[in-house]
């Protein structure tokens, strides 16, 4: 079959089993846009902004733990992937990223929308490529959805020149294996690294688990909760390991880190055995490395090898997928009850318990942890949740348990505001049946706003949702408490985002107390299609517990108790 | 110098493709990790290249450095020499002044207890040429340096473990090219 370039990127994503790809055409991709007419199976997204592309194809991927894919034209079009690229790259989420370049004989001559995209993208993919022949890029496209999907997942790059789209050649698909020489990401652990972990965690008196992203990403959640379970072994997660364990397991303890859970950081420090899975120590859980955990010994089981002793140093050290790994552990774990370490950690979450905001606060304010806390309540606790970065995605993170995996994205790595409302376009996408909220704060918003005439064309259901207190709050947070309240730059003018969702035909509804935020979310639930909730929150408000960044991890800046302000 | 303590020799094994030398400096850039040098030369296999990198371990563990490595796709093999029996050259090219009898003698005498030799001599300038490890490198660049050194390049050091085959070559690249028979064989 004589195929065009263009043709045979069509006929490769339709064997990778895609059927949605973000995007925006442009000059040097054209031929692609133009082969998508013949390939009606695979629907083309129009994105507002190429960031957004990214976004969506990410949001798409952590949904559906498949590959999402984004497509843009050269130059300008490319370089705006970066920031999702970037996004993608920090949290290991697959996706493929698909690019025009300027036809070879061109290349190196500044010519028109022109950018050496390759050379741009390497610290922020896995792996990319620069198409010069078209008889590599079937195998090319082949081998980016295998190394995006397999091993520690990441977004790959590939960068097709104009003049291979338009080329033809007799086209046979490579269904040969992929062969990567340098390529073997480990899977099993040897036996003496499996009974030195074993030993450790039968001999434990304090023993937690931090469980991160790679529990979802390996599926072992079944395995997480036997070990847990078996040896009554608390849990405690990390902000992408939200949904490895459901958060109302009585093991549970909840998020780790800088705006974690109290009990969770005390228990760490606490413990006398880490078992870290599927997690990689960054700097927002661990706080001060020096003081970090020191009482405890460490097992650290990732699918990366290059993550083992990077930050903390452990005792045993796993590189291996951490379903096999944890299959190989579990069968002489032997059953405990650790009943005096279970109920000190209970202690501590009394005590949490006692400094919530939820039950203590007096004011008339609508609070962001109140909207999220209901938004919870009223979604049953089971929307997919899709968080931008902020005060909010803490207060999210805090305020909405989640029970099952991947119902909770968040740009966790590299904080990238703007993420949460695109990628939740892209998760909708992948789960049409299940309810997606956008949580987003007032400021990311902004960043991604024009997604809503996305949103709009595709009808796509997602129900944003607008924590709106008129500052950038985390920063405004830091500059309270580590710049003597002068607040440079965050106070925030919005535009009136009810007027906004008009402007694009979706509809909108405005909070401004908590009695209507339940009549908020069934007019949410009422339209198919997107819809836009302010919720008008204190302006002011603080998160709490906040481990100062590089402070010890048991040295957090707590919300005083009732009667004690 | 690689054998004192903070620095390591890694040798690592690539595919022999446009970018990746790119891809192993953005690495060891992007890390923050400190090179000494670093040198790339095809092997006896031509879709297989070779690269000696010394780098500075101060303030990283080489274990760190070898993953991180062996985590580009188009890296093969990584292994760290430094601790290993392995054989280290650096060579260089060095010209220096000889524009009147003494230099000429004290050139000839230094070379001469040096494993290096005078590959070119002209009136005023005379090259001399040093492959050996490179600590006798810079023993010799500091003994010429008072006669008057005007140019100076080193290559960086190669290295090849000792014994055994330590790195793995065996592996034969894709050929994307569809052949005639292929065709057949897709029944095209």
């Amino acid at each position: 079959m004589l195929l065009s370039g263009s043709e045979i990127v069509m006929e490769c994503l339709l064997r990778e089993g895609v059927d949605v790809i973000f995007g925006y055409p442009g000059g040097a991709i054209l031929p692609t846009y133009d082969a998508m007419t013949r390939y009606p199976q695979i629907h083309h997204v129009l994105v507002r902004h190429e960031q957004g592309a990214t976004h969506m194809a990410d949001g798409y991927a952590r949904a559906t733990g498949r590959v999402g894919v984004c497509i843009a034209t050269s130059g300008p079009g490319a370089t705006n992937l970066v920031t999702g690229l970037a996004t993608a790259m920090m949290d290991s989420v697959p996706i493929v990223a698909i690019t025009g370049q300027v036809p070879r004989a061109a290349i190196g001559t500044d010519a028109f929308q022109e950018t050496d995209v390759t050379g741009v993208t390497i610290p922020v993919t896995k792996h990319n490529y620069l198409v010069s022949d078209i008889h590599e890029l079937a195998y090319c496209i082949k081998e980016a959805f295998f190394i995006a999907r397999t091993g520690r997942p990441g977004p790959v790059l590939i960068d097709i020149p104009k003049d291979v789209q338009n080329e033809k050649i007799e086209f046979v698909y490579p269904e040969e294996e992929i062969r990567l020489p340098g390529y073997r990401p480990p899977t099993a652990a040897n036996e003496s690294d499996v009974f030195a972990a074993r030993d450790l965690i039968n001999q434990a008196k304090r023993p937690i688990i931090l469980a991160g992203h790679g529990i979802m990403m390996s599926g072992a959640v079944q395995e997480l909760r036997e070990l847990s379970e078996r040896a009554q072994i608390p849990v405690t997660l990390t902000l992408l390991g939200k949904g490895a364990m459901p958060e109302d397991h009585p093991l549970c303890v909840g998020m780790m880190g800088m705006h974690g859970n109290a009990a969770s950081n005390h228990a760490i420090q606490e413990a006398d055995l880490i078992i870290a899975l599927g997690m990689r120590f960054d700097d927002r859980v661990t706080g001060n490395l020096k003081t970090y955990a020191v009482n405890a010994k460490k097992i650290h089981i990732d699918i990366d090898p290059s993550e083992l002793n990077k930050n903390v140093k452990v005792d045993v050290g796993i590189g291996g997928d951490l379903q096999t790994v944890l299959k190989q552990i579990l069968p002489g774990v032997e059953g405990n009850t650790h009943q005096e370490w279970v109920n000190q950690i209970r202690d501590w979450q009394e005590d949490s318990n006692e400094r919530d905001i939820l039950y203590n606060y007096d004011g008339d304010k609508l609070l962001a942890a109140q909207v999220i806390n209901d938004l919870w309540r009223y979604t049953d606790g089971e929307a997919v949740t899709v968080t931008d970065v902020g005060q909010h995605q803490m207060i999210e993170a805090q305020y909405y348990p989640h029970r099952r995996p991947a119902t909770m994205l968040t740009s966790g790595g590299l904080g990238t505001m703007g993420f949460g409302f695109p990628a939740a376009i892209g998760a909708k996408f992948g789960r049409p049946d299940e309810p997606v909220w956008a949580i987003v704060g007032d400021g990311g918003f902004q960043m991604t706003m024009c997604e809503m005439a996305t949103a709009m064309q595709e009808n796509v259901g997602v129900k944003i949702a607008i924590i709106n207190n008129g500052f950038l709050g985390m920063v405004r947070q830091w500059q309270e408490f580590f710049y003597e309240e002068r607040y440079q730059s965050t106070p925030m003018l919005s535009p009136d985002f009810c007027k906004l969702a008009e402007a694009f035909g979706m509809p909108s509804m405005r909070v401004t107390e908590r009695s209507q935020i339940e009549e908020a979310v069934n007019f949410a639930n009422s339209y198919e299609g997107p819809v836009l909730i302010e919720f008008v929150v204190e302006k002011e408000e603080v998160v709490y517990p906040m481990v100062p960044a590089g402070a010890d991890l048991d040295k957090m800046i707590r919300r005083p108790k009732k009667g004690e302000q | 110098m690689p054998n004192s303590i903070s620095k390591q020799v890694v040798v690592a094994l690539v595919e022999n493709k446009p970018g990746v030398l790119n891809r192993v400096a953005s690495m060891f850039r992007r890390r923050n990790y400190n090179v000494d040098s670093l040198t790339v030369g095809r092997t006896h296999k031509g879709h297989v290249s070779r690269m000696t990198i010394v780098v500075d371990v101060a303030r990283t563990d080489v274990k760190q450095i070898v993953a991180n490595l062996y985590k580009l796709v188009n890296v093969i093999d990584v292994k760290a020499l430094t601790g290993e029996p392995h054989i280290s050259r650096d060579l260089a090219l060095i010209k220096v002044r000889t524009d009147d009898v003494d230099s000429r003698n004290t050139v000839t005498e230094v070379c001469e207890r040096y494993p290096a030799r005078i590959v070119d001599i002209g009136t005023k300038y005379a090259i001399i040429e040093i492959a050996a490890q490179e600590d006798l490198v810079e023993h010799l660049i500091d003994e010429l340096r008072p006669i008057g050194i005007v140019e100076l390049v080193r290559t960086g050091v190669v290295a090849m473990g000792r014994g055994v085959r330590i790195l793995d070559t065996d592996y034969e690249p894709v050929n994307h090219h569809v052949t005639a028979s292929d065709l057949e064989r897709y029944g095209v």
